[in-house]
């Protein structure tokens, strides 16, 4: 079929904002890496675009591994990661599979008490007082206990759980199989993408997250990554960083850290990203169903 | 069936208990967290009607009933603060809900697959990048000589640190939170543009439509629920700006525009050791978005009939 003229300025118009958006996304990214690489003197004085990296140096990059608040950063932020995203696992599909069988008389009363929370909050400074309470200041797993259940990963998780066709649990249950079975080999097999969109998920939040270290963590050595790196981004303390070099050099030095900072800290993740891309995808559209 | 129905309540929790207590040994530790660091804490924002002290605890410290709340209301903060939260909250409704949703349109407008994928690839990327990098890349690029100012000045304006102007902080704001996540919450609607009926739009171009009256007349009704459900979802957080990246962006020559309820809260509470006067503002806030998430869903509900519950 023929396409009529003003289709045509629509579909080229479209084609235009789409690129425009696409450069206007990419660009800066692109500016953070150029400039990582970027000889700190001539990055100094340069302002605007920047087309390919100034000189070239990796000075900044060797500052940075060598630096041991970051290492410790990253040690840490490790930590969280690992024993963070576990314990997400295991609590929110323990919840997820109680709230996904029926006939369970308290069933209804759980669901309330579990959704009432997404709408409503004792706030920031109680939970603060309750996390000092319960004595999780200075250590680590206040970034994790506390935040063990996503309440929105948990009803994605139940929805999934509760697609897992009933007959096999039936015949599970002739054999005598009791419900940490169901939960552990039947239920959660049949059930990976989800398990691994919440991995995803759960992960994300602990690579990126630096608010609560923020309030529960006085101890420098406990610091993540990200906090870490609020206070060269955003503190603009790169000093730290460049230790032995004079002064003059500590501050051309210091703007290439900053971008080899964000590198070192976003990297890891973007590269990671378009490879579980379908299945983050898949995750919100689950989401999307009505809890 | 109709002997459970009919069997008295301890008896019928007894077989209950009976038959599910592997379920309900399970279900503990989530309902210790529940209990411990969601309903704890409800409880403890009754410290907003005491004069709470460390050294006598949540229980024991005197109740002082709706004074803090008075001096809250009556206090120069007060109005600065809603007015921000307001603000803030109306501009990324009006800038930021509706992007993802044009976004999403227009890439469903298409037909090269393959271009398709990369601007979704692309769009979604800035979503995983953390807050942190995020807050430090404005500061850089707005600050003087950094990308976007020195973009700007070929257009006219001033070289100066954008982030030390009140009247910028909102804009810089709103335009860095569609930049992370217009990509991301497009995906959403997407889903939801995948299942319009494909025949729908061949019948109306048969008819003689362009591609922008199919827009209106099929694409844009065929999401509407979806868009409604989310629009619903923002009223009942309509206050909860994005506290964290005001945190890091603003700094006290910015506070007048910037400073929200949360952040606030934040500052009061956490920094200055305000307990209970900041356990208050949070307990208003908390209150006011219920109301508010309520209210849409009534409303919603009675226009549209989609609603949560």
């Amino acid at each position: 079929m023929k396409i009529s003229y003003s289709d045509r300025v629509f579909i080229a118009v479209n084609h235009v904002l789409l690129l425009l958006l696409v450069v206007v996304t990419l660009y800066p990214l692109v500016y953070v890496a150029f400039a990582s690489i970027s000889d700190g003197a001539q990055l100094i004085t340069h302002k605007g675009f920047l087309y390919r990296p100034l000189g070239f140096s990796i000075e900044a990059y060797k500052n940075v591994f060598h630096n041991p608040s970051i290492l410790k950063g990253y040690r840490n932020t490790l930590f969280i990661l690992v024993f963070g995203v576990t314990t997400n696992l295991i609590v929110t599909a323990l919840g997820a599979y109680v709230l996904s069988r029926k006939n369970v008389m308290w069933n209804r009363v759980f669901i309330f008490i579990v959704i009432l929370t997404m709408f409503f909050s004792g706030g920031l400074v109680p939970l603060y007082l309750i996390v000092k309470g319960v004595g999780l200041i200075d250590s680590l797993w206040a970034t994790i206990l506390p935040f063990a259940v996503n309440t929105f990963n948990l009803i994605i998780m139940r929805t999934a759980f509760m697609a897992v066709p009933e007959s096999l649990e039936e015949s599970a249950k002739m054999d005598g199989a009791n419900h940490f079975v169901i939960l552990f080999r039947i239920i959660i097999p049949l059930s990976m993408p989800v398990i691994a969109v919440m991995i995803l998920y759960y992960a994300v939040e602990k690579w990126n997250g630096w608010f609560w270290a923020s309030i529960f963590l006085k101890d420098r050595d406990l610091y993540p990554l990200q906090l870490t790196l609020r206070e060269i981004l955003i503190a603009n303390n790169t000093d730290m960083m460049s230790t032995g070099a004079n002064a003059a050099d500590q501050f051309q030095i210091g703007e290439t850290i900053k971008y080899a900072t964000i590198m070192v800290a976003s990297v890891p993740i973007l590269v990671l990203y378009p490879f579980v891309q379908k299945y983050f995808v898949k995750g919100v559209m689950i989401g999307a169903v009505k809890g | 069936m109709r002997k459970t129905a009919t069997a008295s309540f301890p008896v019928r929790f007894k077989r209950d208990f009976l038959l599910n207590k592997y379920l309900y040994l399970m279900m503990i530790p989530v309902l210790a967290y529940y209990v411990i660091f969601h309903y704890a804490p409800m409880y403890g924002a009754l410290i907003a009607f005491k004069e709470y002290t460390p050294m006598k605890g949540i229980v024991h410290s005197p109740w002082i009933g709706f004074q803090n709340f008075h001096d809250f209301f009556g206090s120069y903060y007060f109005w600065r603060i809603l007015k921000n939260t307001v603000v803030i909250s109306l501009y990324t409704l009006c800038f930021e809900f509706p992007a993802p949703i044009i976004l999403a349109i227009l890439i469903n407008e298409l037909a090269n697959k393959k271009f398709q994928r990369f601007v979704q690839t692309v769009t979604y990327m800035p979503y995983f990048i953390s807050l942190v990098v995020i807050a430090g890349m404005i500061k850089d690029f707005t600050n003087n000589g950094g990308l976007v100012n020195t973009l700007l000045t070929y257009f006219g304006a001033n070289d100066t640190a954008m982030l030390q102007k009140p009247e910028l902080f909102r804009t810089i704001y709103v335009l860095s939170e569609i930049w992370q996540k217009i990509g991301w919450e497009s995906i959403i609607y997407l889903a939801a543009l995948m299942s319009i009926d494909q025949e729908q739009y061949e019948a109306a171009r048969m008819d003689g439509a362009t591609r922008l009256k199919s827009i209106w007349h099929i694409t844009i009704p065929g999401i509407l629920p979806t868009i409604s459900i989310m629009f619903i979802l923002r009223m009942g957080n309509l206050l909860n700006v994005g506290f964290e990246k005001i945190i890091l962006l603003y700094n006290p020559s910015t506070y007048d525009t910037a400073d929200v309820i949360s952040s606030f809260v934040y500052r009061k509470g956490l920094l200055e050791f305000g307990w209970s006067y900041s356990a208050a503002v949070g307990l208003f806030n908390s209150v006011i978005n219920l109301a508010l998430l309520i209210t849409a869903n009534k409303i919603s509900k009675r226009i549209s009939e989609n609603s949560l519950w």
